[in-house]
C-alpha cells in the first residue's frame, strides 16, 4: 500500500461523520415534513370543505425543499358541479 | 418512585441485551430493586445472558394474557437478591403483545421495583414500540459506526413522538450509551469519535463501554459482566453508567482497553 493509501485509511472517520450529517439532516427533514404536511393537509381541507364539497382522495399536497426557498404545492380537484357554484 | 427505562437501538447486535443485563445488575448491586424485562418475543435472549434460561416457566406473554400471575413469571437472580427477570416467550410472536396488557404489567412492576428495565428487540415493529411505550427514560445503545448512529437517530425520533410521555407533551429522558468503543482506533481516525456521535445525535452521554473480550466471556458464563468480572474495563464502565442513571455525578472516562504503544501515543483519557 502506498503512503497515500495509508493516509486515506486513516481518514475514514471524518468521511463517516460527514455522510451521516448529510443523511440525517435529510431524514430529519422528511420526518418533520410528514407531520407538517399532515397538519397542513387537514387544515386546508377543512377550509375548502366549508365552501365546496371535495373528495379527500383528490387533494395532493407536496412540499419541495430547496436550498434558499421551499415550495408548497396544493392540488385540489373540484367537481364540476361545485365549480359551477364557484362561478355563480 | 419507580423508573421505567427502555434499552433500545433500532439496529440489532449493538449490545442491548448485554447492556440491559449489565446495567440491571449494576443498579441491583448498589442496593436498588430491579427487574429486567425481555420484550424480544420469539427471540428471547436476556434469560440466557442472565444465566436463567433453565428456570423459565411462565413469561411476559402469559402475564399479558392473564394466563399466569406476575409473581409466577418473575425469576429471582441467584447472585443478587434484588435483581429479577421477566422473560419473553420463545414460542409466540410479537403480535401476542397488546398495549393494554403491557400497560397493566408495567404498572404492576412499577409498584414492586425501583427500576423496570425493558430490553427492546431490534427494529421498529410492535415489540420495540411497546418496549418504549411506557418508559420514563431511554438508553440508546450505539456503536461508533454509521448504520448504528443512523438507527439511533431514528429511535430518538420515535422516543420523542410515539411514547406515552411524548404524547402527553412531556419530555422523555434520553441517554446515549456507546458500546464496542475502541479508543485507539478512534484516535487514529478509523472510528467515529465520541464527540462525533454525540454531536450528530445531540443527546447526552451515559457512558462509554470499551470493546472487550470480557463481554463475550460474561455471556458465555451467563452472567452480567458487572458480576462476572467487576474489575474489568467494561464492568467499570457499566457500573459508572448505572451511577449516572441514579443521578450521581460521575466523571466520564474514555476507557482504554489495550495497552499498546499506539494507545500510549494516541489514546486519551477525558477529564
Amino acid at each position: 500500500m502506498s503512503i497515500f493509501g495509508w493516509f486515506r485509511r486513516r481518514s475514514s472517520a471524518p468521511v463517516a461523520r460527514e455522510r451521516l450529517q448529510i443523511l440525517l439532516a435529510h431524514e430529519r427533514g422528511v420526518r418533520g415534513q410528514s407531520d407538517l404536511l399532515a397538519i397542513l393537509r387537514e387544515e386546508i381541507l377543512a377550509v375548502i370543505e366549508k365552501h365546496v364539497p371535495i373528495e379527500r382522495d383528490n387533494v395532493q399536497i407536496k412540499m419541495d425543499r430547496g436550498d434558499a426557498v421551499s415550495t408548497l404545492e396544493i392540488d385540489v380537484e373540484v367537481p364540476n358541479s361545485a365549480g359551477l357554484l364557484l362561478s355563480a | 418512585m419507580a423508573k421505567v427505562l427502555v434499552v433500545t437501538s433500532g439496529k440489532g447486535g449493538v449490545g442491548k441485551t448485554t447492556s440491559t443485563a449489565a446495567l440491571g445488575a449494576a443498579l441491583a448491586q448498589s442496593g436498588q430493586s430491579v427487574v429486567v424485562v425481555d420484550f424480544d418475543v420469539g427471540l428471547r435472549n436476556l434469560d440466557l445472558v442472565m444465566g436463567a434460561e433453565r428456570r423459565v416457566v411462565f413469561d411476559l406473554i402469559n402475564v399479558v394474557q392473564g394466563i399466569a400471575k406476575l409473581s409466577q413469571a418473575l425469576i429471582r437472580d441467584k447472585r443478587i437478591e434484588t435483581l429479577w427477570l421477566l422473560p419473553a416467550s420463545q414460542t409466540r410472536d410479537k403480535d401476542a403483545l397488546t398495549e393494554e396488557g403491557v400497560a397493566r404489567v408495567i404498572k404492576e412492576l412499577r409498584a414492586k421495583f425501583d427500576w423496570v428495565i425493558c430490553d427492546s428487540p431490534a427494529g421498529i415493529e410492535r415489540g420495540a414500540t411497546l418496549a418504549m411505550r411506557f418508559a420514563d427514560a431511554a438508553v440508546i445503545v450505539t456503536n461508533p459506526e454509521v448504520s448504528s448512529v443512523r438507527d439511533s437517530d431514528r429511535m430518538i425520533g420515535l422516543l420523542d413522538s410515539k411514547t406515552e410521555k411524548a404524547e402527553k407533551g412531556q419530555r422523555i429522558e434520553k441517554h446515549i450509551l456507546i458500546t464496542r468503543y475502541d479508543a485507539a482506533r478512534a484516535a487514529r481516525g478509523e472510528m467515529l469519535s465520541i464527540e462525533d456521535v454525540l454531536e450528530i445525535l445531540s443527546t447526552p452521554l451515559l457512558g462509554i463501554i470499551p470493546e472487550s473480550e470480557e463481554v463475550l466471556r460474561a455471556s458465555n458464563l451467563g452472567s452480567p459482566v458487572t458480576l462476572s468480572n467487576a474489575a474489568s474495563a467494561p464492568a467499570r464502565a457499566y457500573l459508572a453508567a448505572a451511577r449516572r442513571l441514579k443521578g450521581e455525578d460521575v466523571p466520564m472516562t474514555i476507557p482504554n482497553g489495550k495497552k499498546g504503544l499506539l494507545d500510549k501515543l494516541f489514546g486519551r483519557r477525558a477529564a
